[in-house]
């Protein structure tokens, strides 16, 4: 299990917009580095990262080996009611996390 | 039958696949910015302003760029972003990251830490709810880091 | 009110004018800082909350956890990583914050040896010194540390490798300079371990000792070798005051 941190209110008015920060621990590996040995170090990235609200499908980004370790996203979701923010990463050797944050809505 | 053989390929390269395999419109992997951007928006007229890519000009370290994407947008049921991607103009490959939105984002701003092998312009293109695309393109100097490291 | 004015420029300058000392953190582009400002972002704090999990988490033969012996870290760990490295009376010599916290889990948990640099003691090291972010640095007053002490002075004054530099030459007479590029900085050991860009991942002093070792062609001295401790004790002294960032972002 990878480290992850989400950064977001616990709680938002409805109709609120709520800014949700996350952060997974992850070489991204590129497959374009040689090693310390010349040989090019496989590819071992995140690909898909996503937040279902409610089950409901918010946000998706598709992560290339340009996004940096560690990858840092940003997004924005509309406050509508209480639910389960649902976050998961999957990426390559079956790479799966997800975490799940609470929002009350008032 | 051309997208059933394309998978039937990728299937036996062996790679471990996790995702799901939708249609979307093929992309230029490697090759230039102007094919990237047409392959993003399938030849669609693409338009600058109402997105701004915010990005510093002059960068530390290419391994962690912040970058910003902010779009002008009601993000109503009528009028949204559907997509922003980013491309690079030098980095191996173009890509470098696609989100999807729609109108339960309440507001287009999203942010990423990325990397950057070298200077070179960067191009945020995004896709609104009308079919239209709108882009913001930065020019970027890396300097990168003077010694190289022994792990 | 020009006079006022006078006066309060009066003031400012004779502060600033008595400690020239900066931390690496303000050679960084703002856009570097905002990253170590804020705690959502700062990918160290990845390796933190490891830190935090590993506290309370029984581990050896003793079956015992951090958080069993001293309590919760806020409050027992507070200051601690000002006062590092220190004198250990069992080794008789002088040592850092990992080696202390393996010392622990070797001692007082009796389980295996944590690898220096494994990514298990940087998370606890990192944990542990965040604990004094804010506070200053402030060497122990120990004589039995001074003989240490000056042999790291000297080594830091010392031309080694094919490029036959010293740390002094760099980091005290050209900090503020360019080096390839990239900004010198005055070599402050404030917010370690830090998450270094261009390692994308969190690192110890001593790696770092180690990079600008290897970086002037010289043979880096193995971890835990009592040359990098030497070095790090002088650099705390040389940094005595400076506050505690860790943990710190660096490009």
């Amino acid at each position: 299990m990878a480290r992850a941190l989400i950064t977001m209110p616990k709680t938002a008015k409805r109709g609120e917009i709520v800014e949700i920060r996350t952060l997974i621990a992850h070489p991204m590996e590129t497959g374009y580095r040689a090693g310390d040995d010349g040989q090019i170090v496989p590819r071992d990235l995140i690909r898909r990262f996503s937040c279902r609200y409610d089950g409901e499908l918010v946000f998706s980004a598709e992560l290339f080996p340009a996004v940096a370790a560690n990858p840092y996203i940003t997004f924005c979701t509309l406050a509508t009611a209480t639910g389960t923010l649902q976050f998961m990463w999957e990426g390559d050797r079956g790479f799966s996390q997800t975490e799940n944050v609470v929002l009350t809505v008032t | 039958m051309n997208a059933s053989v394309t998978r039937r390929t990728l299937l036996s390269a062996g790679a471990a696949i996790g995702t799901l395999l939708l249609s979307r419109p093929a992309r230029a992997a490697e090759g230039d910015l102007p094919s990237a951007i047409k392959a993003f928006t399938n030849g669609a007229p693409v338009q600058r302003g109402r997105v701004k890519l915010d990005i510093a000009p002059l960068v530390e370290n290419g391994n962690t760029v912040p970058i910003t994407v902010h779009v002008t947008s009601p993000m109503s049921a009528a009028d949204h972003v559907l997509a922003i991607t980013v491309l690079s103009e030098k980095n191996p490959q173009r890509d470098v990251i696609t989100c999807r939105l729609g109108p339960r984002a309440g507001r287009a701003d999203v942010s990423a830490r990325i990397r950057l092998a070298t200077s070179q312009q960067l191009v945020a293109i995004v896709q609104m709810s009308d079919g239209s695309f709108w882009s913001d393109t930065v020019d970027v100097i890396v300097t990168l880091a003077a010694c190289i490291e022994t792990p | 009110m020009r006079r006022w004015w006078l006066a309060l420029c009066m003031v400012a300058s004779v502060g600033a004018a008595s400690d020239t000392r900066r931390s690496g953190f303000d050679f960084m582009t703002p856009e570097t800082q905002a990253i170590q400002r804020d705690d959502a972002q700062n990918p160290a704090m990845l390796w933190v909350q490891e830190g935090a999990a590993a506290w309370e988490r029984k581990a050896g033969t003793a079956a015992r956890a951090c958080i069993d012996c001293h309590g919760a870290a806020p409050t027992s760990m507070k200051g601690v990583a000002t006062r590092y490295p220190a004198f250990d009376a069992a080794t008789r010599r002088p040592i850092t914050l990992g080696q202390r916290i393996n010392a622990c889990v070797v001692d007082r948990q009796h389980a295996a040896a944590l690898a220096p640099e494994s990514q298990e003691l940087l998370a606890l090291e990192s944990f542990v010194a965040m604990q004094s972010r804010g506070l200053p640095i402030a060497p122990p007053d120990d004589p039995r540390l001074a003989p240490f002490r000056e042999r790291g002075e000297k080594l830091y004054r010392q031309r080694i490798g094919q490029l036959d530099l010293s740390c002094a030459q760099c980091h005290d007479e050209r900090a503020g300079g360019k080096l390839a590029g990239a900004v010198i900085p005055q070599a402050h050991p404030t917010g370690y371990p830090i998450y270094r860009l261009e390692w994308q991942g969190l690192g110890s002093l001593q790696r770092r000792l180690r990079g600008c070792i290897a970086g002037v062609r010289a043979e880096p001295f193995p971890y835990g070798a009592v040359e990098l401790t030497e070095l790090e004790l002088y650099l705390a002294q040389r940094a005595t005051g400076m506050k505690i960032e860790t943990p710190a972002v660096r490009p």
